[in-house]
């Protein structure tokens, strides 16, 4: 009676889970660059996601995002998942698109995060993140996975580049411009207090990638092994120019260099990955390479204290990528043609759908924090910015060692003489 | 010549070598410690186990300087790691019998006064 493909949905399972640990490799590789009196608050940032923005994206994002809509929106059928069951959308269960497509609004959120660690609240970062996920994420998604304006327009983007990475860098560089930089910052050194996380991380970030976009075919067929094999090649193209661009500008290849270039390699290739042959995604690596390095040491030159370079990472590589995707895009291995196909117009569909969502972003962003600013300080105070936030704001060290501790008995602990075994430590 | 030895706190050591630095103060040597001087203990919580934190992380300086150098030295590390908190540390001024430069063998003022 139904369309249901058993393989399709082993595949889109397993992808799934590999989105949802981008999660958590985003935490490592944000962790790793920051200091390591704020690795916890760092880290809480994007495992905070999983929580409030999954929780979010059942109760009312995924119907503002998928619902039947207007061309902007998506309506309430869909609230708190109902109506979402085991019925068949596409050749997959209704559940598990509506549980994939949350692995992506979590990391959206949390991708923001780069541009404000060490200095934000952490109450007023959950408000912000949760509130972004459901007015700024989930109608642009619709947009373009909904059935809305964008996707009418005949924008391409096979698995995110403009509504994940586009929207979350310009809404890092609001996020910057509003919180305002860090009191060290242009001071001092700031620097990565671990740089094998920042890899760790990256090698996490490139696995779960592999379902992020192969999973974006919404099955295991020939589409998802184009967008697997694309995902493939186009970071080691941003890797390998990058390694250049390194070695010229300082005469070294650098480690956090080398990370970034595959991050950004990954993020250029999403509106890609289904659409462009392999070699052009090895071609479209290597040329969002250039675009990304330059705002990098252009931002850090600046008084734009986007601290993980959210911006120059994700929405410039977003941004490029989804233009290239309108001039390397072949109609015979999905979607439409490019420019190089003899498509000009595609071009301008893809930039269009770039505008749109950094404009989107730049003002949902911008408001969000505006109104949380007016509840409650969205800045942690000076003095808890020097400590590192990590005591302040969660009460725990990342790498304590103990010393000098004085443990605090409860009002029922034993009586003085027998040994205590404090909970969770047996 | 003096040993000055002063305890300030970890966020502010930047600070201070900065102080230092534009004193010309050159010669330093600095240690992470862990002490406790009667500031409030910060509580931290691990599932079940609560802890107060008795000693507090800080920053050991020792600078060795010749005798003119102490006020300008002492002044500094005073300005740049005071917070007017509790647990901003203390400067201690110790005398020192002999000071020997290990690459030239030069001693006392000599030893302590920077390379030009």
């Amino acid at each position: 009676m139904d369309s249901m493909n058993g393989a399709d949905t082993a595949w889109m399972l397993v992808a799934t889970a590999l989105v949802l640990l981008m999660t958590p490799a985003l935490a490592f590789f944000y962790g790793g660059l920051v200091r390591s009196k704020n690795m916890l608050n760092t880290l809480m940032m994007s495992f905070a996601s999983l929580g409030a923005v999954g929780i979010a994206w059942a109760v009312l994002g995924y119907s503002l995002a998928f619902a039947d809509g207007n061309g902007f929106c998506g309506g309430g059928a869909y609230l708190l998942l109902h109506g979402v069951g085991l019925e068949s959308k596409g050749s997959i269960p209704h559940l598990l698109f509506m549980a994939y497509q949350g692995t992506f609004a979590i990391i959206t959120a949390a991708l923001i995060s780069g541009a404000i660690v060490e200095r934000m609240r952490f109450r007023a970062y959950l408000a912000f993140i949760t509130l972004w996920s459901l007015v700024v994420y989930a109608p642009v998604a619709h947009w373009v996975w909904g059935g809305g304006w964008l996707a009418r327009l005949g924008a391409l983007d096979f698995a995110g580049g403009t509504v994940v990475h586009v929207n979350a860098g310009v809404g890092a560089l609001v996020a910057a411009l509003v919180l305002g930089p860090r009191k060290d910052y242009g001071r001092q050194a700031l620097l990565p207090h671990s740089v094998p996380f920042v890899l760790l991380g990256t090698a996490l970030l490139w696995f779960g990638w592999f379902g992020f976009n192969g999973g974006s075919a919404l099955g295991a067929n020939a589409s998802a092994v184009l967008a697997f094999v694309n995902t493939m090649l186009a970071p080691m193209g941003t890797l390998v120019v990058w390694m250049f661009l390194d070695l010229a500008r300082t005469g070294r290849a650098t480690a956090v260099g080398a990370a970034t270039a595959v991050v950004i390699g990954l993020v250029a290739i999403t509106p890609a990955a289904g659409f462009v042959p392999p070699i052009s995604a090895i071609a479209l690596g290597a040329l969002a390479a250039l675009p990304s390095h330059y705002a990098i040491v252009w931002r850090s030159r600046t008084g734009l204290d986007d601290s993980l370079d959210v911006l120059s990472a994700h929405g410039v590589g977003g941004a490029v990528g989804a233009l290239l995707t309108g001039v390397f895009a072949v109609k015979v291995w999905g979607g439409a043609d490019g420019l190089l196909a003899g498509n000009p117009e595609q071009l301008g569909r893809q930039a269009v759908a770039v505008c749109a969502t950094a404009a989107y972003s730049a003002v949902g962003t911008f408001a969000i924090l505006k109104l949380i600013g007016l509840v409650a300080p969205l800045r942690a105070p000076g003095r808890e910015e020097g400590i590192g936030m990590d005591v302040p704001q969660h009460g725990e060290e990342a790498y304590s060692s103990g010393e000098g501790a004085i443990l605090v008995m409860p009002d029922n602990a034993p009586a003085a003489g027998a040994i205590a075994v404090p909970e969770g430590r047996s | 010549m003096k040993l000055i030895v002063a305890i300030v706190r970890p966020e502010k050591l930047n600070d201070v070598l900065e102080a230092l630095y534009k004193e010309e103060v050159r010669g330093l040597t600095i240690t992470l410690a862990r002490g406790h001087g009667g500031e409030l203990e910060s509580v931290e919580t691990y599932r079940g186990t609560t802890v107060k934190m008795k000693l507090v992380d800080k920053v050991r300086l020792d600078i060795g300087v010749s005798d003119p150098f102490v006020e300008r030295t002492v002044r500094a590390i005073m300005r740049s790691g005071r917070t007017g908190e509790v647990g901003d540390g203390k400067i201690f001024i110790l005398p020192v019998q002999k000071v020997y430069r290990i690459r030239t063998g030069e001693e006392d003022v000599e030893a302590v006064t920077p390379l030009a």
